[in-house]
């Protein structure tokens, strides 16, 4: 064995540091042409640790009990030191979590970043977000404030829908005949352990996955089939330093905006922080409006859209598990939208504003006119998916450079 | 006889709606002119608090001694006048480092009101400034109410209008549903509207104190990221000079 003169080189010796430094940063080839829309992957990654950092702090202080969270959390703003900054990163950072996943993922639609080779990063990244939803839902009960407690009651009730079993299901997911003590206590074991081991270990299996295949680009080319006589893609540049650089001044700005809300704007108009929230619990006195954050609102309207409870439970599941099998939906070969045919644009287009519309619908009281807007958004939503393999086959497919543009 | 009826029927009306009813209704809110960091005005809002509201409204998130310290009750040193504290703004406890409770019982509070007087701490959190501005100024006379007093933004409220004696009596055109003094209090509209303005924003320091600081500190945030991020573009610049 050769003489370690180095701390790195005992290390190296034992565990393989430097060799997967050089496999996932300075030797990971990236193509050299992202644009702004490839910030949000480790913006993501960012706000992750954000969220686990402030949430251990905020542990520190927070009291689990029906009796005590909603204090505890007014003792957090005003008694504990810098308490109001680790809850302000806290409810900001989930906000501007779902915010960079959403950009993240509609990134992946104009690119088609879920295409063969990477479909299963596609679905890896599913379950992320769906275990982002999950944890967003148990940790909205902990401040134990008026929307919190009627909010898990509506959703927990859903499953009142599933027919026989439904009643007793709720049951025992509550752990009681309503949302309580029991079910706050259970709510923050797994707000604050199983999600976030859960949303980690994903995200390792996602960036495994990732650099696997390797990084899709606004070209949707392949650069590892050209490479230079180094055996290096001729359009891929290490990760390290290159895009570290980058990404550290779209986290400047992402910075300057993030910031910018927690120190000047945290209730972000109601949006963020709900007013009613700053209400403790109260079983007996039902708030005049119960929306879910804004995050989940799109879900939320379709839901609402359907007149029969089963119906829009499902079409709600249904509008989440839809977007696991859209790799094996679009039936183009061609993965960016730069050289895609109408159809498959003017689908997205479609579909980002049925989206959008649905989220802000879902936010609104419930009217006649409303009612009708949001079925029409979940028709447009759903024929995104549905009629898929049809456009997408039929699209004039349009001829991909060999190498990226810049 | 017919007037025990009908206070029996306010009461249950009281119970049944005053929290279900106060968002529906039409009442144009008026802005509210409060300022956090006027600090004259939060020490007059919080001794107007101590007298005409603490006793029935607790803020119980609320420190003396934070509070006093907060809104400049201080000598030179930055130390709390606990003595001006003592006798002018804590009447529930003998130690500044207590909350802003009350002695009033919560069950004492539902059979004298039909409800408990809710804690103020968060309330323009809840419902914010512009609200309990306009409602501090929307009592009118209305005999039919247990108080003697009814309120246009939030009909039928359990609470009588505590500052009826500063605001004077205002009464409710039902044509034209527009509230006019009937009868001048101790002070006139000018000096009453200055007074809810206080009260307003004693409310809005308490339940977010930390807003006094947290603006100043987020002015130096921006000014270190603004300057960071040139760095981090000349940084991004010089490494990416070999990629074409």
């Amino acid at each position: 064995m050769k003489k370690e003169s180095t701390l790195g080189e005992w290390i190296n010796h034992r565990f393989p540091l430097s060799k997967m430094f050089r496999e996932h940063a300075s030797e990971y080839y990236a193509p050299k042409n992202f644009n702004i829309w490839y910030y949000f992957g480790s913006l993501a990654l960012f706000v992750l640790i954000n969220q686990i950092v402030t949430g251990i702090w905020l542990a520190m202080s927070y009291k689990p009990s029906a009796q005590e969270a909603f204090h505890s959390v007014e003792y957090i703003m005003r008694d504990v030191n810098f308490g109001w900054l680790l809850r302000y990163l806290h409810s900001t950072g989930a906000s501007a979590f779902f915010i960079v996943v959403y950009l993240h993922m509609f990134r992946a639609l104009l690119y088609g970043s879920y295409k063969k080779p990477r479909e299963l990063l596609w679905v890896v990244g599913m379950f992320i977000y769906l275990c982002l939803m999950a944890e967003a839902f148990f940790g909205y009960l902990l401040p134990w404030g008026q929307m919190s407690f009627w909010g898990a009651k509506v959703i927990t009730s859903l499953f009142e829908a599933i027919p026989f079993v439904g009643s007793t299901l709720v049951e025992w997911l509550r752990g009681d005949f309503t949302v309580s003590d029991v079910t706050l206590n259970r709510f923050y074991a797994m707000h604050i352990v199983l999600m976030p081991i859960l949303l980690l270990g994903l995200v390792v299996v996602h960036i495994l996955a990732l650099h696997e295949v390797g990084s899709n680009n606004p070209d949707g080319n392949d650069i590892k089939k050209i490479k230079g006589p180094d055996g290096k893609p001729l359009d891929g540049i290490a990760f390290h330093p290159y895009y570290t650089v980058k990404d550290l001044v779209g986290l400047v700005i992402f910075l300057i905006v993030f910031l910018g809300i927690v120190f000047f704007w945290p209730d972000f108009g109601g949006y963020f922080l709900e007013a009613p929230n700053f209400t403790p619990a109260n079983p007996l006195v039902t708030p005049e409006h119960i929306a879910p954050v804004w995050y989940m609102t799109p879900f939320y309207a379709i839901l609402r859209a359907v007149p029969s409870k089963l119906g829009g439970v499902l079409s709600m599941a249904g509008a989440i598990a839809i977007l696991f099998v859209l790799p094996w939906l679009d039936k183009n070969p061609v993965r960016s939208i730069r050289y895609r045919g109408w159809p498959y644009k003017l689908a997205l287009t479609l579909f980002t504003i049925s989206f959008v519309t649905l989220g802000y619908l879902g936010l609104m009281p419930p009217s006649p006119g409303r009612m009708i807007a949001a079925q029409l958004c979940s028709v447009l939503y759903f024929s995104f998916f549905i009629f898929m393999p049809i456009y997408t086959s039929l699209e004039v497919k349009k001829k991909v450079p060999d190498r990226v543009t810049s | 006889m017919l007037k025990m009826i009908k206070r029996i029927f306010g009461l249950i009306l009281v119970c049944t709606m005053s929290y279900s009813v106060h968002a529906t209704t039409q009442v144009a809110l008026q802005k509210s002119p409060n300022q956090v960091c006027d600090q004259a005005s939060l020490q007059r809002g919080a001794k107007l608090y101590a007298n005409y509201c603490q006793s029935c409204h607790a803020m119980r998130y609320v420190r003396f001694q934070t509070m006093a310290k907060d809104i400049g009750i201080v000598n030179e040193e930055g130390k709390v006048l606990e003595e001006v504290v003592k006798t002018n703004l804590n009447f529930i406890s003998d130690s500044v480092h207590d909350s802003m409770t009350n002695g009033m019982l919560p069950k004492d509070g539902e059979k004298w009101f039909g409800i408990t007087p809710p804690d103020l701490t968060l309330e323009t959190r809840v419902r914010g400034t512009d609200w309990v501005y306009t409602y501090l100024k929307s009592f009118y006379v209305d005999p039919a109410r247990p108080w003697g007093v009814n309120n246009t933004l939030f009909p039928n409220v359990a609470m009588p209008h505590v500052l009826l004696e500063l605001q004077g009596e205002q009464v409710l055109d039902p044509k034209t549903h527009q509230l006019t003094l009937s009868k001048p209090g101790k002070l006139s509209a000018l000096e009453y509207d200055q007074l809810v303005t206080d009260l307003v924003n004693f409310l809005d320091y308490s339940a977010e104190p930390i807003k006094l600081k947290r603006e100043k500190m987020g002015i130096g945030v921006m000014i270190f990221l603004v300057i960071f991020l040139v760095f981090a573009y000349l940084l991004k610049r010089e490494y990416w000079k070999d990629v074409h």
